[in-house]
């Protein structure tokens, strides 16, 4: 589970987030919606605990994300906007780094790097450096890193971004299946289609404000609109008049 | 720690890998100053011997005019070369390069001679060139023993004792130590060391913090249960052991280099064996973590690999300053300097070189100011590293 609980956050004179609450649950994947510069990233990443909210606080499964060594990181597994690998290390390393940071012994590191490179398909590059990786071949490596330490809650930003079409909709078959597992999925986009494909719940976001918030259906019935394309144009003017 | 040990253990692999770093690290730093050293003081030793040995061939115009000079400098070894030569042609033939020196006996030498005045001669010589300067000195210093005989003759002829034109006898006591003569080439030297010290680490820093930012890596690397101390720490870490190896690899290169070299003929003490060098890595290992926290600490603050390239550019000149410093003021190794890095370590090394004794305790504050002030900048980073302008 993942709480955003009023987080406000300023940058000079611009307000990224205005009290942004929303809850993500467990067995769900929840999608934060909206457009770009809409304060998406700057909410991710108050709750994955690199930037420090004003006010208001993030909490993975209860417990508080502040501070460099909080229990709450250890069960977040995080993909962030531009997740760069290091070109020097393979994949395998690149992923062992990770898991070691959290505190993975050997044995059970080589376990899981073996589980998830089976469940990603990576074992034609595993290991090899990632220097020259195809965008598709990096987003794999960035997600195993994610996972390597089993988190039973994942937070994504803008993960299709510079994806085809076939490696979008393995991540997507992955999604699913995390979630069937009973994990807690939340990720950012600003793709309505995408959103609207995988989501159980839909938090739109627009001028540092939650404009809508529940199931795709709710939301198409709350703003009146036939389509959820439709309820997103009418919702995000009225975030922009908000904002 | 153990997190601190994995970050060093991945940053010490990663940049093995990276050939940059390899080759400034393991290469051009530690080898280039041995290799430039070793050229300049076999150049500087090939002068010295060839002045020494070199037999004064002096061209002489108007040389039949003053019969008992030419006797004086041939019994002072001096090879006389005739050449008649106007005032003008003796300037042109200097100027071009064609006689290094020449001595002018003017028509009005004789007379005057005679006469017991003053006699004129023209020794011609181009001073901007390090080489007929010598030969000039040379050359000028033979005509005053001439001309201080002559007196000596004309008084003793007068009824004179000759003892009277010399009032006072000054004597020269030249206290330098065999190795002290050389302070300059010293002075390089150690400059050298920690210069190839400072460049072992350079890109390893680089890459671990700009670096990491620029590759997109941080953002994730800081959602981890990890401190930020720990962290820096293994960065740290890294980049001192790649500053040992450069140490290490530049001190076996002087050792090797200075074997090759008669440095005893320049007035060094030419044992910069693998005692010296030994003693010379634990004057250094103090300053390795200093700067490596130096060079992570302004290597964080940057946006981009090229912005920290420029701004460490920089700070690898911040050793030489105090060490030209100390070449202009002449400085010794003083216990009051010993807090200052880079200054004290550059002033320990040259009094090992020079064989004079080295107290304990200067090796100590030396080493306690180095390890005080890197502890205080890995604070300062680990604290920059807290804050969120850490992700750019």
């Amino acid at each position: 589970m993942i709480e955003a609980r009023g987080l406000c956050k300023r940058f000079g004179a611009i307000d990224a987030a205005q009290d942004v609450s929303f809850a993500a649950r467990d067995g769900q994947i929840t999608g934060l919606l909206g457009p770009n510069g809409a304060g998406k990233s700057t909410c991710l990443r108050m709750l994955y605990g690199v930037l420090s909210p004003d006010r208001g606080e993030a909490r993975i499964d209860g417990i508080d994300i502040r501070g460099e060594t909080s229990a709450a990181r250890a069960r977040l597994g995080v993909l962030p906007h531009a997740a760069g690998l290091y070109g020097n290390l393979t994949a395998r390393e690149n992923i062992a780094y990770f898991g070691t940071l959290q505190g993975i012994g050997p044995e059970a590191l080589s376990a899981r790097i073996e589980a998830l490179a089976s469940r990603l398909e990576m074992h034609d590059f595993l290991d090899r450096r990632t220097k020259g990786f195809s965008q598709g071949q990096r987003v794999k490596v960035a997600l195993a890193r994610a996972l390597v330490h089993e988190p039973g809650n994942l937070v994504l930003d803008e993960p299709t971004n510079g994806l085809d079409v076939m490696a979008i909709r393995n991540l997507r078959a992955l999604l699913l299946s995390l979630r069937d597992e009973g994990k807690c999925i939340l990720f950012s986009s600003h793709v309505m289609q995408e959103v609207a494909a995988l989501c159980d719940r839909i938090v739109i976001i627009g001028g540092g404000r939650v404009c809508a918030d529940g199931t795709p259906a709710a939301i198409r019935e709350q703003s009146g609109a036939a389509t959820l394309e439709e309820a997103f144009v009418r919702i995000n003017a009225c975030g922009g008049a908000l904002g | 720690m153990r997190a601190a040990w994995t970050v060093f253990a991945k940053e010490f692999l990663e940049n093995f890998r990276d050939r940059r770093t390899l080759i400034s690290a393991l290469f051009f730093g530690p080898l280039f100053g041995p290799l430039l050293f070793g050229l300049m003081v076999s150049r500087m030793v090939d002068q010295s011997i060839m002045s020494a040995d070199q037999v004064l061939t002096l061209t002489v115009s108007g040389g039949e005019r003053a019969p008992g000079l030419l006797e004086f400098l041939r019994s002072h070894g001096v090879k006389v070369k005739p050449l008649n030569l106007s005032a003008s042609g003796a300037r042109d033939i200097v100027r071009r390069g064609l006689a290094p020196v020449v001595l002018l006996v003017p028509a009005s030498y004789p007379a005057r001679f005679g006469a017991g005045e003053p006699a004129p001669l023209y020794l011609v010589a181009d001073s901007s060139d390090s080489e007929t300067r010598k030969i000039a000195a040379r050359a000028g210093s033979i005509l005053a023993a001439y001309g201080s005989s002559i007196a000596q003759l004309r008084l003793q002829v007068r009824g004179v004792d000759p003892l009277l034109a010399v009032p006072v006898a000054v004597n020269d006591l030249d206290v330098a130590t065999a190795a002290g003569r050389a302070v300059a080439v010293l002075g390089l030297m150690t400059y050298f060391v920690l210069f190839a010290l400072l460049m072992g680490g350079m890109y390893l820093a680089i890459d671990a913090t700009a670096g990491e930012r620029e590759r997109a890596s941080l953002e994730a690397l800081l959602t981890l249960p990890v401190p930020r101390a720990a962290l820096v720490g293994g960065k740290i870490l890294a980049t001192c052991a790649y500053m040992a190896i450069s140490l290490a690899i530049t001190l076996l290169a002087f050792v090797t280099v200075s074997r090759w070299l008669p440095l005893d003929r320049l007035g060094m003490s030419s044992d910069f064996g693998f005692t010296t060098a030994l003693a010379f890595f634990a004057i250094c290992t103090p300053f390795i973590p200093l700067g490596a926290a130096l060079m992570t600490f302004v290597a964080s603050f940057t946006k981009s690999y090229r912005e920290a390239q420029t701004y460490l550019a920089a700070v690898l000149l911040v050793p030489t300053l105090p060490i030209a410093f100390a070449s202009i003021y002449s400085l010794k190794t003083k216990t009051s300097l010993m807090p200052i890095p880079s200054l004290s370590q550059h002033l320990l090394m040259t009094s090992l070189l020079k064989g004079e004794p080295v107290a304990a305790t200067d090796v100590l504050i030396s080493a306690s100011s180095s390890l005080i002030l890197a502890i205080g900048l890995f604070v300062l980073t680990a604290r920059h590293w807290r804050r969120e302008t850490i992700l750019g």
